[in-house]
């Protein structure tokens, strides 16, 4: 058995390891065969950019001077960027606001048309999803057009009612405005991931609880919440890596509020900007580098927390 | 998502294409032809009487139409004309091919202010070398000067935006307020403008890169100098800046422009209905107007720009271009050709009677052209005041060699003082560290500050 792996030490197929005799021991290619055209497309569209990336951020490519290698100097660099950490606060800070909120909503929204006490719920959850199937940019367009102070949707309200509301695109209330887009845009998908998941609960379940007297509040806490972790852990991931993602909304408002709006306003901003405009590819490359490994830390510990507790 | 991936893929793709781009490039050193750098007029007609397809990427309405006259004239010349995107979109492509080694264009249309960014990074061929700097009388001083760097000639002039004040005569008229011939006086009149009416503003402004360094141009400031074509020093805090700066920030700190983007629907709209009452913009300004702002035919009318001396004629290039040829390219000859057609020959024919403002000097100088009647502006004799103007832009203006990416960043800085309405020159003084930190890590020597 020994000598058997240890002349083939490449081998790794596990049949080997069994003691079988040598003519079994010719490789079976079958499974390869099936895996082989997905793993050629992951190599293509997946590894490749990324390995392509990783080895851009280790140069630095100048309109004068040309390029050269410089090691680690680009993330040293980002590390110390200003407008690289301003941009990453102000993405996490609409994480902790805005994802929280989005998906507490979304929460109640399947819930309450799970809790079959709603007339018409087929209604209501495409009514919710509905948003989702609207494409982020003509959801931004939309709601750039509503912000508006001076022809939008808030000129109308402050003309109407006589009143005043803050500019939604001043420097102050962008965010949130862009926060409010979101929501808009992502509470159908998370309902109905929430949704989903509900709907798999054995009903015999609810039977029992109602023997035993429980109330609607009672089975909310007791049995659909316990049974939605997985499905709030799916979202919270998607969520963050949403949040920290962020370009859409924020680079089609940018015409708009072009002041406020800075090009670094969120970290892909950055990178977009940096490499289309300003030709630092290198740099950009870095950026998203840091940004993916950032966001894959954040993505794993959240799974880790949500499993652990589901234990 | 998307982005990250695509962005991934590009690099991809760009790698690749650069490979293979420099394969084609070893290949092509044996055969020469018609990418010689160099020719006669003689070369050139030769090259023009060969099959050759020459890709022009512009936007310029009128390049369409002068690509097939000139192909009538030259039956074995194929001219593909590429609208490739408006000034930095298309900047961003051509930077983009450049970068690739491959897939840029014969011809590209270049704005003046970025074109030392495509000349300076070698990716531009001296004219030069066809003879076309012998063209220099052809074309006004202003224009002339804007192709002409570091002693070589990277373009030939297509337009020209010598500025001018454009005012709605109904507006001035209604409240009895006198065309401005100052910069004070023009303040002046934008406050007895918005007091008398507040939904009437002297103009709109939000914050333009353009706009700005053309109004320090024509204060006579110089903040961008080049020297050695890598030596730069950038002074936005110089006299001219500063006259600048003080004067339109009491515009703005006032609340006294009106805080709609140019080119929005809301901005042609406030153009038509007179709550945007002046524009103090390049001498291409007319067709837009006619186009853009049918309704108010008949109240718009052209005064020469506002000075700072009163009496001292002084004005500024604000926008225009000229065409340029490609190092990339393999049919330099050929295309040589048609960019002496377009922008020398019988072409600029055709993009004055497109609306372009023309930077030849015997156009600007044609009879037809200066007494033309303009029905739009009340018959006015509007190129008397366009032509003056081009004669009296200030002298000595230059662009940076990364004005591009420059501009991109004008609001991020300059733009929050716009934002808060308070003074620009702090704005300034943040775009030019931005602008210095840019061009450091691009390897030029940057000196920022006097």
């Amino acid at each position: 058995m020994t000598t058997v792996s240890q002349n083939r030490p490449t081998a790794v197929a596990p049949r080997l390891g069994r003691g079988s005799a040598p003519h079994k021991a010719k490789r079976d290619w079958t499974g390869w065969k099936f895996i082989g055209p997905f793993m050629l497309i992951f190599a293509f569209v997946l590894i490749a950019p990324v390995v392509y990336s990783i080895y851009l951020s280790f140069f630095k490519d100048q309109l004068v001077g040309g390029n050269s290698f410089v090691g680690f100097a680009n993330y040293i660099q980002v590390l110390g960027d200003s407008k690289f950490w301003e941009s990453l606060g102000r993405v996490s800070i609409f994480l902790v606001v805005q994802v929280p909120i989005m998906l507490l909503l979304a929460l109640f929204a399947a819930l309450a048309i799970d809790s079959a006490r709603l007339h018409f719920p087929a209604f209501f959850r495409i009514s919710i999803f509905l948003p989702y199937a609207v494409p982020a940019v003509v959801a931004t367009l939309m709601w750039g057009f509503m912000y508006g102070v001076r022809f939008g949707l808030v000129a109308n309200i402050n003309d109407f009612f006589g009143i005043s509301l803050p500019d939604p695109l001043s420097n102050s209330w962008v965010l949130a405005s862009i926060g409010n887009i979101v929501t808009w845009e992502f509470v159908g998908y998370n309902m109905l991931l929430f949704y989903a998941a509900l709907r798999v609960i054995p009903t015999d379940l609810y039977e029992a609880a109602e023997l035993d007297g429980a109330n609607h509040l009672r089975i909310i806490r007791n049995i659909k919440l316990p049974a939605l972790r997985p499905a709030i852990v799916i979202g919270t991931i998607f969520s963050i890596i949403g949040s920290f993602q962020l370009f859409n909304e924020p680079n089609i408002l940018k015409p708009l509020a072009k002041n406020t709006i800075v090009t670094s306003f969120t970290p892909n901003m950055y990178a977009y900007n940096l490499s289309f405009s300003g030709q630092q590819y290198n740099y950009a490359a870095t950026i998203a580098i840091i940004m993916g490994v950032a966001t894959a830390v954040i993505a794993l510990v959240v799974q880790n927390r949500g499993s652990r507790k589901e234990v | 998502m998307t982005i990250r991936s695509t962005r991934r893929l590009r690099r991809g793709a760009a790698a690749l294409t650069g490979v293979l781009a420099l394969g084609l490039a070893l290949s092509a050193c044996s055969s020469a032809g018609g990418s010689a750098e160099t020719g006669n007029a003689d070369d050139i007609a030769k090259a023009l009487d060969t099959e050759t397809t020459i890709t022009v990427w512009a936007w310029a309405p009128a390049v369409e139409q002068i690509a097939k006259d000139f192909e009538k004239e030259h039956p074995k010349i194929t001219v593909n004309v590429v609208n490739a995107g408006t000034g930095n979109d298309q900047y961003v492509k051509l930077q983009n091919a450049i970068k690739a080694g491959s897939g840029a264009p014969d011809v590209a249309q270049i704005e003046y202010y970025a074109l030392p960014q495509f000349a300076l990074s070698d990716s531009l061929v001296d004219l030069k070398g066809f003879g076309f700097d012998s063209f220099s009388d052809k074309y006004t001083d202003s224009t002339w000067n804007s192709v002409n760097l570091d002693g070589g000639v990277y373009a030939l002039p297509q337009d020209s935006g010598p500025m001018a004040l454009f005012y709605n005569k109904a507006v001035f008229d209604q409240y009895g307020i006198a065309v401005p011939t100052t910069w004070d006086e023009y303040v002046a009149a934008a406050k007895q403008l918005h007091a008398a009416d507040p939904t009437k503003y002297i103009t709109n402004d939000t914050g333009d890169a353009g706009f700005t360094t053309s109004m320090i141009w024509q204060a006579g400031g110089q903040p961008y100098k080049t020297e050695k074509s890598t030596d730069v020093s950038i002074n936005l805090q110089d006299a001219g800046s500063k006259k600048f700066a003080d004067t339109w920030s009491e515009l703005v700190e006032g609340g006294l422009v009106s805080p709609i983007t140019s080119w929005s629907d809301e901005w042609y709209k406030g153009l038509g209905d007179g709550s945007i009452a002046t524009l103090t913009i390049g001498a291409w300004m007319p067709g837009n107007l006619e186009s853009g702002v049918a309704q108010a035919s008949g109240d718009w009318r052209v005064a020469p720009m506002p000075t700072w001396e009163k009496g001292q004629a002084a004005s500024a290039e604000n926008g225009g271009g000229g065409d340029a040829i490609l190092k990339q390219s393999k049919n330099k000859l050929a295309a040589a050709g048609f960019l002496q057609y377009m922008n020398e020959g019988d072409g600029t024919q055709t993009s004055i009677a497109k609306g372009g403002f023309p930077s030849t000097v015997a156009d600007l100088n044609s009879d037809a052209f200066l007494n033309y009647e303009s029905p739009y502006f009340g018959g006015q004799k509007i190129n008397q005041v366009l032509v003056q103007s081009s004669k009296d832009v200030v002298k000595g203006w230059q662009y940076l060699p990364f004005q591009v990416y420059s501009n991109s960043i004008f609001n991020d800085t300059v733009g929050k003082a716009y934002a808060n309405k308070s003074d620009l020159n702090a704005g300034l003084e943040a775009w030019q560290k931005a602008t210095a930190d840019y061009g450091n890590e691009q390897g030029f020597t940057v000196k920022a500050g006097s």
